[in-house]
């Protein structure tokens, strides 16, 4: 399943998207939830009459210590990430440059709870307008600790209200305590701004709680019954009774599955006659690792990069320190298990403004992956120097995406040489890590052993789409859009005994990977080593193990 | 300040914290900053600005990226000791000094 790829770019996403019968947004933390929507409003100040200024003073004294001390309880009872994004807002809540602005206003005759939110107003709306991706998402956790102490001021209630059964939360963002203070057993969250990489989609990851981000306003009312898909990024209203039906029974299979395949995941991946395969996961952001174990896949088969551009332009494109702190964030969690990062990956449905073109007539034929490397090779050269200098902390390998003839290799091979030449000299600790090309061009597929690659990965989406001359986007040709076709499947086979031929690795990455219904067939090709979503692990090890063996 | 002729105590350490002086580091930086009486604060460059060491809102504010040079200084009865602790912090990579 190809998570961030298949979502909506951001320059896109505007307000939700209505495609037939349903909403899309950006997956943020998989699962699928079938029930009552229960839409909360951003917190309504309640109106407050303003004492004098001395009054008004302690009441925002006394409305930040007790915030203080709930903080200080949350932070206590939490742990890892929960207790460190809550200690740095107990923190914000100490310091008096932070209160300072609403003292001065409150001077003036400003009310507490009025000069209170105006003041870290200015200050969220400073974070939200950062460069840095992470210092955006701060802007969050001060949302929330303004929420708090305002609703210790008009007696909102630190309202700990509880959720129905399913239900699904629908509001603009949520906040990391309003998070940790609810039950989310079995419900799923929907926001219409938020972020895959905010605080609050981290921890919804690592509790399994499903969750879609940036669905943009929709037309929904207080009990509508939808289904959330945190997969596909979707939220799909129920409008008939069948539809309700159709849609709670695709929940329920989900839970289902999940709960099957979370204990089918820990096994070893052996086919009936005892033939190992290597499973391995894709991930598109670090944080999604956050609730992964370890041991239910053997390393890491591709890291996609976009997301760590994801926002950007051509003028706030990540930094090579950036960089090198996501790709090592994956190294870490991997230990000494491989770790196959992919070079950036723009172009086709995955737009960079400044860096992709614009308005391209097709974009799926036109400059994308490698192509664009190649074309931007300031760029590209940022990358290549963090992913040389991360090959020290394990065992990465470069993926090199597009490829459709030799000489796009050697180009990259030179310019790894030279980048490595570049930190040679300056001193700086690096290491050459094997690099390898994605098999999804059919002109690729069927010369790999002119190609000069330490090892190679099958792209079966695009190889699918090239290969059947049918769009990935296209409903209407999703019958076409068959990795299983005979004609991909011994495209597929001639690519693997070629890879045999040259001794080199051959794995294979695209959604077919992770689908329990093509196992068979993928086996069948000799193939012994796929990449999928963690969440796929467990159906596609079943699969395995009912594979009946004897290679072709 | 009792007298102005007092110089600050001083002292610089290389942030290798490998996000910069984000949220964690900055909350550990200035919890150990508040333990000191002295007058203590921090800047990116020899020149200054320098910020309140104490205060996390305007340490976040001046977003310092790794592979700074983090200069401090401190003036006060324990500014040695405070300029000692948050060098080794620094140093330490903000690692197991403070609770």
């Amino acid at each position: 399943m190809s998570l961030a790829a298949r979502t909506l770019p951001p320059s896109e996403i505007r307000g939700a998207e209505y495609r037939g019968a349903e909403y899309r947004g950006r997956a943020a933390s998989p699962g699928k939830v079938f029930g009552p929507l229960v839409i909360v409003r951003t917190a309504e100040t309640r109106a407050r009459t303003a004492g004098p200024p001395a009054a008004e003073r302690v009441a925002l004294e006394r409305a930040v210590a007790l915030a203080s001390a709930d903080l200080a309880a949350l932070v206590a009872a939490a742990d890892g990430d929960a207790a460190d994004i809550l200690e740095f807002q107990l923190a914000l809540a100490g310091d008096t440059a932070l209160t300072e602005a609403a003292f001065a206003a409150i001077a003036d005759g400003v009310a507490a709870d009025v000069a209170w939110a105006a003041a870290l107003d200015a200050m969220i709306a400073d974070y939200a307008q950062a460069d840095d991706a992470y210092f955006r998402a701060r802007a969050a956790d001060l949302t929330d600790l303004r929420d708090r102490v305002t609703a210790v001021l008009t007696g909102a209630a630190a309202a700990r209200s509880s959720l129905p059964e399913n239900a699904i939360l629908l509001a603009d963002d949520l906040t990391p305590s309003r998070f940790l203070a609810l039950d989310w057993i079995g419900r799923g969250i929907a926001l219409m701004a938020g972020s895959p990489a905010s605080h609050v989609a981290m921890l919804a990851r690592a509790r399994g709680v499903p969750m879609v981000v940036r669905l943009g306003p929709l037309p929904l009312s207080d009990g509508d019954r939808l289904l959330l898909d945190g997969e596909a990024g979707r939220l799909v209203p129920a409008i008939t009774a069948e539809e309700a039906r159709r849609l709670a029974a695709e929940a329920e299979d989900a839970a289902e599955a999940l709960a099957i395949n979370s204990a089918a995941a820990t096994r070893p991946a052996v086919t009936a006659d005892g033939d190992p395969v290597q499973i391995l996961i894709n991930v598109a952001d670090p944080a999604e690792l956050d609730g992964v174990d370890p041991a239910i896949c053997e390393g890491v088969g591709l890291a996609r990069t976009e997301l760590i551009f994801d926002g950007a332009s051509l003028r706030t494109l990540p930094d090579e320190a950036r960089q090198l702190y996501a790709y090592r964030a994956l190294l870490d969690w991997a230990g000494d298990r491989p770790v196959t990062i992919r070079t950036l990956d723009a172009g086709g449905d995955k737009p960079l403004p400044g860096y992709t073109v614009a308005n391209e007539t097709n974009s799926f034929l036109g400059l994308r992956g490698v192509r664009l490397s190649l074309r931007h090779r300031d760029v590209f050269r940022v990358q290549l120097r963090a992913l040389l200098q991360a090959a020290v902390n394990g065992d990465l390998r470069i993926l090199i995406p597009m490829v459709s003839v030799p000489a796009e290799m050697a180009e990259v091979r030179a310019l790894v040489n030279d980048v490595a030449r570049d930190l040679q000299a300056a001193g700086i600790p690096h290491r050459v890590p094997p690099v390898g090309m994605m098999v999804e061009v059919p002109a690729a597929a069927l010369m790999l052993e002119r190609f000069d690659t330490d090892f190679v990965s099958i792209g079966s989406n695009d190889l699918t789409q090239y290969v059947m001359a049918a769009s990935r986007d296209c409903a209407e040709l999703d019958a076409l859009s068959d990795a299983g076709n005979p004609a991909v499947l011994a495209l597929i086979k001639s690519v693997v005994t070629q890879a045999a031929a040259c001794d080199i690795p051959v794995s294979l990455c695209g959604d077919a990977g992770g689908d329990p219904a093509l196992t068979a067939k993928l086996l069948d090709t000799g193939l012994r080593s796929l990449s999928m979503a963690p969440v796929a692990i467990g159906g596609v090890k079943a699969a395995v193990a009912a594979y009946p063996g004897g290679k072709p | 300040m009792t007298t102005a002729s007092l110089p600050p105590a001083t002292g610089s350490a290389l942030l290798v914290h490998e996000a910069g002086l984000h949220a964690r580091p900055c909350v550990k930086l200035t919890k150990l900053a508040k333990t000191f009486s002295a007058r203590i604060e921090i800047a990116a460059s020899n020149e200054g600005p320098w910020i309140d060491a104490k205060s996390i809102v305007k340490v976040m504010a001046v977003k310092i990226p790794k592979d700074t040079i983090l200069h401090v200084r401190a003036i006060g009865a324990d500014a040695d000791a405070a300029v000692r602790a948050l060098v080794g912090l620094v140093e330490t990579d903000f690692e197991g000094l403070v609770a």
